[in-house]
């Protein structure tokens, strides 16, 4: 009988040292290095630096993003679908200290990469992204997980109805297209050569260059 | 889209770049930015305190006052501020809103006042965040119950043509509204009273006479009981009667409680009516006597008191099943270990286990009657135990049970916010609703807004375009260009849910009927891609949609006889689709595949008759142009 009452009090109180660490948690704070860094760092300029933090801190008063508040943001835009395993690579993809968190810096290098940098270092970047363990060659597999994350956000209301081997069918393209020398990865340079002879993308990395 | 992630959208934009290697199509135009691109702070002026603000952080929520143009009717040319002469106090969690996009409530604020405010600035209350939302929707409904109690307490007084029957109705729910129910009211409490105590007294022993041995009180004046009996069942038949035909929905009636306990109480009387000559039948007969006890049940319409008892007994119950099972288990444990334990000793009265139930309830308890006690070392041993344990058993739910009460108290209350968390579903499709201007609804929108643009671009009405360009803010047309790059990256399209439904619906039908051509599918991506390269996005009328398969898998033959059947329907048609066909035909020209795409997208049957005069010449062109390219 009391055996039953232990139990009873133990559903009780189980969640007291879980609390206690979130609070822990949550005392993380992080403040950016100065503007007059960034300003070298970055192609900002002053003005544009300012706009970008004050959004940036609003969103994520503790001054750091981790990857659950990432995923909510970025899943905010894509109401149809499901957009946390592409927002999981490209955390990945901004997180280039590997701290699990992305910081102002982290956040405004990769910008000034997407929106004012050449378009060598877009194409880097894009194939940093796709390169999900980062060994320097895309597998079918790495593209294939980020085919599937794209087409999840897509949400399953779409025309024409989206089939189990839409993703893979796209990724043969994509090999199809970029592989030069047909051993089943695509290295940087194989990226960069394809990208670069093709107009559609070419004309598309442009296409964001005055969003800031 | 919570416009508090609006800092965000040039970072979605930019991620975007990492679609574009993988995408087969150019991609949409971004959406140009007209305004002028640095911010200003903007003075908001609330009698007297100046609140100081950018420019975008009001923008974020173009829907309501302060988001939108409706501003400028406040503005103060001379000062250059804005003046709104509302109550300042409020105003700061207002403007907390469009600076961190969570509405508070705050607590030393009428509720009234508060909601006044709100609707003023154009906000809907069912934005309140989590943290504040339950707060305001309690304070709410006290405050709408309130209002409402006043108001019955003015309706009472007020009775302007009730029927008879409603007018008795109210009399017997509420016995304050008249002398007559008060009256009816305090006669059945009393004979309810009278035959409770004649149902107690007839057991008594009284007067012992010479002639006859010791009996009750029934026996001896059996006809003065009937009498009293028989006139308490008439009042309470007449009672119950009253109350059927008066109340307003008699099945409801008849199912509850209080009737039941009605007809318990009055029936044993005419069973015994009927059956008192059959001796076999009597012992039944007393039995039913028992009911008669019911009768005290009646006060439960007379006591508030015991109502709410009933009603907390009733919630608490699986706390006191829970409680019952325990004991059970513990009752059968200690009656089983002491029956064997006492197995052995001579002449015992542990007889069998379910005798030894008795003692166990009497240990455990604490009553200890006496009547059955161990003899063994061993029961007694096991006896002590159990009346320890017993001890714990029936001392820890109590204040269990206590702070049951308590609670089943403020869930009374709080039986309406059970209701709140379907309410709770409502109210997050009421958010949605509101914001429909950013949502993918208002993509899908903005898609057929520019569709129509680029048709009437092509007929050349100029003045319909300008209608069409509604003001959607740059915010939204940068979403939707955003939306729009991951179509075109995956080459689907985002299509509502009920055109989702029906597309499910064709093609099971399709997979039936046809074989699908295995190119149709190879050529998927591309396909798409290049038919609509020509910007030739040929919607068809929702009245066609159940031929829609033909996009699919179709063979040619039966792509033909659908749009055969596409050109008949034509004629019925708005003429915005007629236009349509006839940019189908174009398109098709230019495009080298042998399939023919159609995407849909319902295009709303606005009444526009601008154009309906020069529907009628296109239509048979349209048709007859259809039939020729489906006949390739």
């Amino acid at each position: 009988i009391s055996f039953l009452y232990t139990c009873t009090a133990v559903l009780i109180f189980p969640n007291i040292d879980s609390v206690e660490d979130e609070l822990e948690l949550s005392a993380v704070r992080h403040r950016p290095e100065g503007l007059e860094q960034l300003e070298a760092l970055t192609r900002f300029n002053r003005k544009e630096l300012q706009i970008l933090y004050r959004g940036f801190k609003n969103e994520c008063p503790s001054g750091v993003v981790n990857e659950d508040t990432f995923k909510d943001i970025y899943s905010q835009f894509f109401p149809q679908g499901d957009a946390s395993t592409y927002a999981h690579f490209l955390f990945n993809a901004f997180d280039t200290d590997k701290d699990g968190s992305v910081s102002f810096e982290d956040f405004v290098m990769g910008l000034s990469i997407l929106l004012r940098g050449s378009v060598q270092e877009k194409l880097n970047w894009a194939f940093n992204l796709y390169d999900i363990n980062k060994d320097g060659y895309i597998t079918k597999e790495e593209m294939l997980d980020i085919m599937k994350a794209i087409y999840d956000m897509m949400g399953k209301c779409t025309y024409p109805l989206l089939k189990d081997d839409t993703p893979r069918q796209h990724v043969e393209i994509f090999f199809q297209k970029m592989d030069k020398n047909k051993d089943g990865v695509v290295t940087i340079d194989e990226f960069i050569d394809c990208c670069q002879n093709d107009e559609n993308i070419m004309r598309s990395m442009q296409l964001f260059d005055n969003v800031i | 889209m919570a416009a508090g992630v609006a800092a965000w959208l040039p970072f979605a934009r930019a991620a975007a770049i990492g679609w574009m290697p993988v995408a087969n199509c150019p991609m949409p135009i971004a959406p140009r930015d007209h305004r002028k691109r640095h911010d200003e702070l903007i003075i908001l002026n609330v009698s007297g305190r100046r609140f100081q603000t950018w420019r975008t952080t009001l923008d974020r929520y173009p829907d309501t006052l302060l988001g939108s143009s409706e501003k400028q009717f406040f503005y103060d040319e001379e000062t250059k501020e804005y003046f709104f002469d509302r109550d300042p106090d409020s105003f700061r969690s207002i403007l907390n809103f469009y600076r961190t996009g969570k509405l508070h409530y705050p607590r030393y604020e009428c509720i009234s006042a508060y909601d006044e405010e709100l609707t003023f600035f154009g906000i809907i209350p069912e934005i309140i965040g989590d943290c504040c939302y339950e707060e305001y929707k309690d304070r709410k409904r006290e405050n709408a119950e309130r209002l409402q109690d006043d108001q019955d307490d003015n309706k009472d007084c007020k009775l302007p043509n009730m029927t008879y029957r409603e007018t008795m109705w109210r009399a017997f729910e509420n016995p304050h509204t008249s002398t007559m129910a008060l009256v009816f009211y305090y006669v059945t409490g009393f004979f309810i009273a009278i035959s409770v105590l004649t149902n107690v007294i007839e057991t008594v022993p009284c007067g012992a006479t010479p002639s006859q041995k010791d009996m009750p009180c029934g026996e001896r004046y059996t006809i003065a009981f009937f009498c009293m009996d028989t006139a308490c069942v008439l009042i309470f038949t007449v009672e119950y009667l009253m109350r059927l035909f008066a109340a307003p929905s008699r099945y409801q009636f008849m199912r509850s409680v209080m009737s039941i306990i009605d007809v318990v109480a009055i029936f044993p009387y005419y069973i015994g009516l009927v059956m008192t000559d059959n001796e076999d039948v009597s012992g039944a007969f007393v039995t039913l006597r028992v009911f008669r006890v019911f009768r005290i049940f009646k006060f439960s319409r007379h006591s508030q008191g015991l109502r709410i008892l009933g009603y907390t007994l009733k919630s608490c119950a699986s706390e006191l099943g829970f409680l019952l099972f325990s004991l059970t288990m513990a009752i059968i444990i200690f009656a089983t270990v002491m029956f064997y334990a006492e197995k052995g000793s001579s002449s015992t009265k542990f007889t069998s286990i379910p005798a030894s139930f008795w003692y166990t309830i009497v240990t455990m308890t604490t009553l200890g009657y006496g009547d059955m006690v161990p003899k063994t070392i061993a029961g007694k041993i096991f006896g002590s135990i159990c009346s320890l344990s017993g001890v714990l058993v029936i001392a820890l739910p109590v204040p269990v049970i206590v702070s049951n009460f308590s609670r089943i108290y403020h869930q009374n209350q709080r039986a309406d916010k059970r209701r709140a968390q379907k309410v709770q579903k409502a109210r997050l499709a009421r958010i949605r609703i509101a914001q429909t201007g950013s949502s993918c609804t208002g993509f899908l929108q903005s898609k057929r807004n520019d569709l129509l643009n680029e048709l009437l671009e092509l007929t050349g009405s100029e003045e319909e375009e300008q209608q069409l360009n509604k003001g959607m803010s740059l915010l939204e047309s940068q979403h939707h260009h955003l939306l729009h790059c991951l179509e075109k990256t995956t080459a689907h399209e985002f299509v509502d849910e009920q055109l989702y439904e029906q597309n499910c619906l064709e093609t099971t039908i399709q997979s039936y009927t046809s074989r699908s051509p295995s190119f149709s599918s190879q050529d998927g991506p591309i396909g798409t891609c290049c038919t609509r390269r020509g910007k030739m996005n040929s919607p068809l009328p929702n009245s066609s949609l159940p031929l829609q398969p033909s996009h699919q898998q179709g063979s040619l033959q039966e792509l033909s006889a659908l749009h055969i059947q596409c050109g008949d329907k034509l004629p019925h048609t708005t003429s915005r689709s007629s236009l349509n066909m006839k940019t189908d035909d174009v398109g098709l020209i230019n495009c080298k595949g042998s399939q023919i795409t159609t995407a849909i997208i319902s295009i709303p049957t606005a009444p526009s008759d601008t154009t309906d005069g020069g529907a009628p010449s296109i239509n048979t062109t349209a048709s007859s142009n259809v039939i020729k390219v489906s006949a390739l």
